[in-house]
């Protein structure tokens, strides 16, 4: 017998406990998803030995998720770009030669600078998972072009639009539940996809307390496997299903009517006059303020006085003869209608009629029996002390499932209403505004991109996004025609705060609304997961015209990694990975702030690249100094700045306010507005690579309504003015449209949109049936398709990492057993996903857990045969698929002219709303889709990559 | 074939304890696992095939999914599953060349590679299949408990767990001493029911599954919130008489 009780020689493991791990730790920001979690970087001999999270970041407070440990495969990738290269071969045939940083940058700046000196439109600046959008959308202004938008569009535009316009802030990244206090929280179509950690420390905190989670989602996985109670509700019928919520609260009469009265438009008046111009608008006196009706004086007055009972419901004849109602009885009128009834809706949501009755007893019972009081006083914005903060402890969160609809606006809408109702809103228990939201009501910032605004040679006063707030906001022409590329902020999508990444190419291709000369992109995989229709963006992307010139004659591509839309460009500008370079995260962008106050963040670089590439930022600014774009190129013609990382401490979008709030002044002593400080990065290293304000506990709740968070945001910049913002029920922006649409006004919608916008530009929250169900015909498409995010990956750059791929190297299609025992399909058989649009073949697998008219799969993970360095008889290509390749980016064909797959609001991609049947198919032989695999460039074979 | 060590009472085990009720499957653990020990005294934690038609590797932690009951009694849960650290340790017993032994002093089974022959049988002796062949190094490998990390006086206190347990999101994962009815681990244990896996084998698991707990009874609708089914109409009349100030 060996081993018995002995003194031993210590095997390797035990003898490693005497090691540290690593010779350096630095901290860092991960990239490894859009979370932004704090890391720390253990190197050994100079490489990356081992990342963990950051124990004092306020993301995620130590922890980290598998995308964030397998960062170091990323940095190791073999399907890392090595050097700048030029296209020689066809289009999509990958043959590239390669060529040097500054043949490369004078090649862009020739191509951009003749285009900018003749019509700066000309040039489509689209950029995917971009973190550094404060500088892309600025240096697109700086050029001049309004054909500009980050990956927005196809993600999330729904949930931010619906957001800001109805509350100043939003689900996810302005806003999270209170964690500490909610007792019920109701989630809706969330997977991984935001926010990764905070959601899964969250969870964790309410299962400790006990409080009740309830997952709204078709598919049981993830955070809906460990709810307490899960809601397989039919895709794209959430909005019905909170309607029927918020019917049973108006019927029991369970709504916070002094929250209403107090925080929202719930008392101010909208006029009432059929066929009028002013109908459905707010009620206003001759100063512009909103009024509303005071039952103590029996009068119109203030909306937003401070000491006035306003009524509620009712109709009042306004001193200049008008009839107005409150928005409050607008709302119950609507709600209270019996179409609304759980009965009603129970059947089209797949969810019992008992429990909706159910949830909406839970919701009232836990928001007005159960409230949290917090025994800290606090002033609010009319200067009333209260001795104690009181909280409705209900929580939301929405994301994916909810704004991936073509009514997802609407439904998004619909959800923040119930949190009003319940008065669940920035109150202790309720979600919360993570500051510096909320914002003002309503949004202030405007597109730029008018015919004015546009000239040869010259930079755009304002920045290409914004929210519009009527008819006259549009980028349009006198006719209608769209004026952005991407025709967002025209009749066909007014609200698009983030532009339609999707349609660029298309457009570009079909020359609609006009032929462009250069799309450069950066960070999106348009030729593949980044596309509905990949095949056909494919095509698009290579086609020729008569003259043999190419559709979209110049792409520029910025990307550290060998994705499908390589192939694509003419010039590539290899980009480092976030381990090798500064970045900002920034407040004037996608801020990591918290309830308890606001926080941004800096990567630095902790490893040296060992290859020929170089951070896109470095290179934007660059390229925009040889362009001497203003505020890029010095008075000499010399760049303005060094590099990012000087630009980050340098740049003032507005005196003393930069991409970074932390440590300003000369001496790092200033909070959010301050002089540039020469050694600002130094200080945040030292930090740990972030900043963060703590928000004294008189200002933790009613953000949008307490006078001293209010007064310190504005001290911050947050906001122009301390003022309440007052949370919209009622939306009138949208109502101007619709007025627009009805004839009203100078700005008129085509024929074609007009009763488009009248139908869905409506102020309340509606329903409609989402466009492709609508289009086809549910007895040859019978089923939903969706996907689901894994929890380990990120889009394809995730489904690449040669750990993540050992997770899941395929995606199986689930589909329910009772339906697949009716199509007579057994577990693992090939079958093909046959949607109006084409088809992709694939495996399936039966579960229990998925609404049984729904099937689902992973996303990101099928790849082209030939990408990410992967072997070309990867099962990413041979037997994972691409659910992108059933989903049209323009709905089907139907009597009118051609309809893009969109919210007709915001234009959000609708790709959830996809509709398909199931085919037998024949087993696996060759990819799941048709395209040809691609090439690798030659730096990368020459590495050993594929 | 190799001996345990000699049982005492009061037996320090060190070993962990999984909360199957809020593992979401994120695989956090098993990455962060593979990441820490491929890199450390366990490692090289090989990957064959890692750009290729069959990407594989070892794992010493490996996340399943499974679905029980069906209907309204149906749930979806994720089983993490490594080595559970056997009391009666079958795979050190049938090891022949001593390589796979248990510590006395904390019950942590582990593999010395020098003397590892790679021949499996440690892996056939396993019920729960929580040993892998290291197919590039010719040697069996397995969780350590992080072995390198929770005595490793180089790093913060507050880091010498072992490392899935450092960087699970949802906190389902405890380290502990299982031996000590007084820890923290063992209390968490008897509070939540929780179980070992295969007692009926007679290894004796050291780590413990907290089991999905029974959902709450939907909350009781209290009187206020029902009222009788009534027209829109009247129910907007109620509201016009609220007198509530702003």
């Amino acid at each position: 017998m060996a081993r018995a009780d002995r003194t031993r020689r210590l095997s390797k493991p035990e003898r490693a406990a005497a090691e540290p791990p690593g010779d350096r730790v630095a901290t860092t920001t991960c990239y490894m998803c859009a979370g932004r979690c704090g890391i720390k970087v253990h190197l050994k001999d100079g490489r990356v030995r081992y990342i963990e999270g950051n124990r004092d970041h306020p993301v995620n407070r130590g922890v980290l998720c598998a995308k964030g440990a397998a960062g170091i495969m990323q940095q190791y990738s073999p399907a890392r770009l090595t050097k700048p290269l030029l296209r020689v071969g066809e289009r999509g045939a990958g043959q590239f030669r390669e060529i040097e940083w500054d043949e490369a940058l004078a090649t862009a700046a020739r191509w951009l600078g003749e285009i900018r000196a003749r019509d700066p439109r000309q040039l489509a600046f689209f950029t995917g998972r971009d973190q550094s959008q404060a500088l892309t959308g600025w240096w697109a202004q700086q050029f001049g072009t309004p054909n500009y938008a980050a990956h927005g569009g196809f993600c999330s535009v729904n949930m931010a639009a619906a957001g800001l316009y109805s509350v100043g802030g939003s689900f996810w990244e302005f806003g999270e539940p209170d964690w500490e206090h909610a007792r019920y929280f109701l989630l809706f179509g969330v997977a991984e996809d935001h926010d990764s950690n905070p959601i899964k420390i969250g969870l964790n905190r309410l299962r400790q307390r006990g409080a009740k989670i309830v997952s709204v989602n078709p598919v049981r996985t993830g955070y809906s496997a460990i709810a307490d109670e899960w809601v397989g509700i039919r895709p794209g019928t959430d909005g019905l299903f909170v309607f029927a919520l918020i019917h049973e609260l108006l019927r029991m009469e369970r709504v916070d009517l002094g929250f209403l009265v107090r925080y929202t438009d719930a008392p101010w008046l909208v006029v009432r006059n059929p066929g009028g111009a002013d109908d459905g608008l707010f009620a206003r006196d001759g100063a512009g303020r909103v009024l509303a009706w005071d039952r103590r004086s029996n009068r119109e007055t203030d909306a937003q006085a401070a000491e006035i009972a306003p009524l509620l419901v009712g109709e009042v004849t306004l001193a200049d003869g008008r009839r107005a109602v409150p928005v409050f009885q607008l709302l119950a009128e609507r709600y209270l209608d019996p179409r609304y009834a759980p009965d009603a809706v129970a059947p089209r949501c797949g969810i019992a009629a008992a429990a909706i009755r159910r949830i909406a007893r839970e919701l009232a019972v836990t928001a007005f029996e159960q409230e949290v009081v917090l025994d800290q006083p606090w002033t609010d914005w009319a200067g009333r002390r209260h001795e104690r903060m009181v909280g409705r402890p209900v929580s939301m969160h929405a994301m994916r499932g909810i704004s991936a609809h073509s009514n997802g606006f609407h439904a998004c809408r619909a959800i923040h209403v119930l949190q009003m109702l319940l008065g669940a809103i920035d109150t202790p228990g309720s979600w919360r505004y993570k500051s510096p939201y909320p914002r003002p009501l309503t949004p202030a910032m405007k597109p730029a991109g008018h015919a004015h605004q546009v000239a040869p040679g010259q930079p755009m006063p304002g920045p290409p996004l914004g929210f519009p707030l009527g008819p006259e906001d549009l980028l349009v022409e006198a006719d209608g025609t769209p004026r952005r590329i991407d025709k967002a902020f025209s009749w066909e999508a007014p609200l698009a705060a983030h532009g339609l990444l999707h349609q660029v190419i298309r457009n570009a291709w079909k020359g609609d609304p006009y032929p462009i000369d250069t799309l450069f992109l950066y960070m999106a995989n348009m030729s593949w997961n980044s596309a509905m229709n990949p095949e056909g963006t494919a095509a698009m992307l290579a086609d020729r015209a008569a003259d043999g010139r190419y559709k979209i004659p110049r792409i520029i591509y910025s990307d550290a990694y060998f994705s499908e839309m390589v192939a694509y460009a003419d010039l590539v500008l290899p980009d480092t990975t976030y381990l090798e370079r500064w970045d900002c995260i920034s407040l004037l962008d996608r801020p990591i702030g918290g309830a308890e106050g606001p926080a941004d963040a800096v990567r630095q670089p902790v490893v040296k690249p060992d290859r020929d590439v170089r951070p896109f930022q470095d290179v934007l600014l660059e390229l925009g100094a040889r362009l001497k774009l203003p505020g890029l190129a010095a008075a000499d013609g010399r760049p303005r700045y060094r590099d990012y990382a000087d630009y980050i401490q340098r740049h003032e979008r507005k005196p003393g306010i930069g991409p970074l709030a932390g440590w300003r002044g000369a001496e790092g002593d200033a909070v959010a507005v301050g002089a540039p400080n020469p050694r600002q990065l130094e200080r945040y290293v030292e930090n740990g690579c972030f900043w963060r304000h703590h928000l004294p506990p008189d200002q933790l709740y009613f953000k949008h309504a307490n006078r001293a968070y209010l007064e310190s945001a504005a001290q911050m910049g947050f906001i122009d003015r301390p003022r309440q913002i007052v949370l919209q029920l009622y939306v009138e922006a949208l109502q101007k449209f619709r007025l627009a649409a009805q004839g009203h006004g100078p700005a008129q919608p085509p024929a074609r949109d007009r009763a488009r916008i009248e139908r869905h530009f409506d102020p309340l929250p509606i329903w409609y049936v989402p466009f492709e169900e609508a289009a086809i015909d549910g007895a040859r498409f019978p089923l939903h398709a969706v996907t689901q995010r894994p929890m380990p990956m990120y889009h394809s750059w995730g489904s690449q990492n040669a750990w993540l791929r050992q997770i899941y190297d395929q995606n199986h299609l689930y589909v329910h057993r009772r339906t697949a025992a009716a199509l007579g399909l057994k577990d693992e058989d090939w079958v093909f996903v046959v949607s109006h649009h084409g088809r992709v073949r694939c495996r399936i697998r039966l579960v229990d857990g998925v609404n049984p008219q729904t099937v689902w799969t992973w996303n990101a993970i099928g790849k082209r045969a030939g990408a990410w360095a992967l072997s070309p008889d990867a099962p990413e290509a041979r037997r994972g698929f691409l659910l992108n390749h059933a989903i049209s980016e323009m709905l089907p064909a139907g009597g009118e002219a051609e309809r893009i797959n969109a919210d007709p609001v915001t234009g959000q991609a609708a790709w959830y709303d996809l509709r398909i049947r199931l085919e037998p198919a024949p087993a696996e032989a060759g990819p799941a889709d048709r395209m040809p695999a691609l090439v690798p460039p030659p730096g990368m074979r020459a590495r050993g990559g594929a | 074939m190799t001996s345990l060590p000699p049982k005492r009472p009061g037996q320090k085990q060190l070993g962990l304890v999984i909360d199957l009720d809020i593992c979401v499957g994120c695989h956090a653990c098993a990455v962060n696992c593979k990441e820490w020990n491929n890199g450390g005294g366990a490692g090289p934690l090989s990957d064959l095939d890692p750009y290729g038609a069959r990407p594989d590797g070892v794992w010493f932690n490996r996340i399943h999914a499974f679905e029980t009951g069906e209907g309204e009694d149906g749930r979806t849960v994720y089983f993490p599953k490594s080595c559970l650290h056997c009391e009666d340790a079958a795979c050190v017993t049938v090891c022949p060349t001593g390589a796979s032994f248990k510590r006395a002093e904390d019950g942590i089974v582990l593999v010395d590679e020098a003397l590892c022959i790679g021949c499996k049988l440690c892996s056939w002796a396993c019920p729960y299949g929580a040993r892998e062949l290291d197919e590039k190094e010719g040697v069996m490998r397995k969780c350590t408990l992080c072995v390198d990390r929770i005595y490793n006086e180089t790093l913060d206190p507050a880091d010498r767990v072992p490392a899935c347990v450092s960087t699970c999101p949802v906190s389902a994962r405890h380290f502990g001493d299982l031996g000590d009815p007084q820890s923290d681990v063992a209390k968490l244990v008897a509070e939540r029911g929780g179980v070992a896996l295969l007692p009926e084998l007679g290894y004796r698991p050291v780590n413990r599954y907290l089991p999905p707990r029974r959902r709450p009874v939907a909350a009781a609708a209290s009187a206020a919130a029902e009222t009788a089914a009534e027209s829109a109409g009247s129910k907007l009349l109620r509201w016009v008489d609220q007198l509530l100030s702003r």
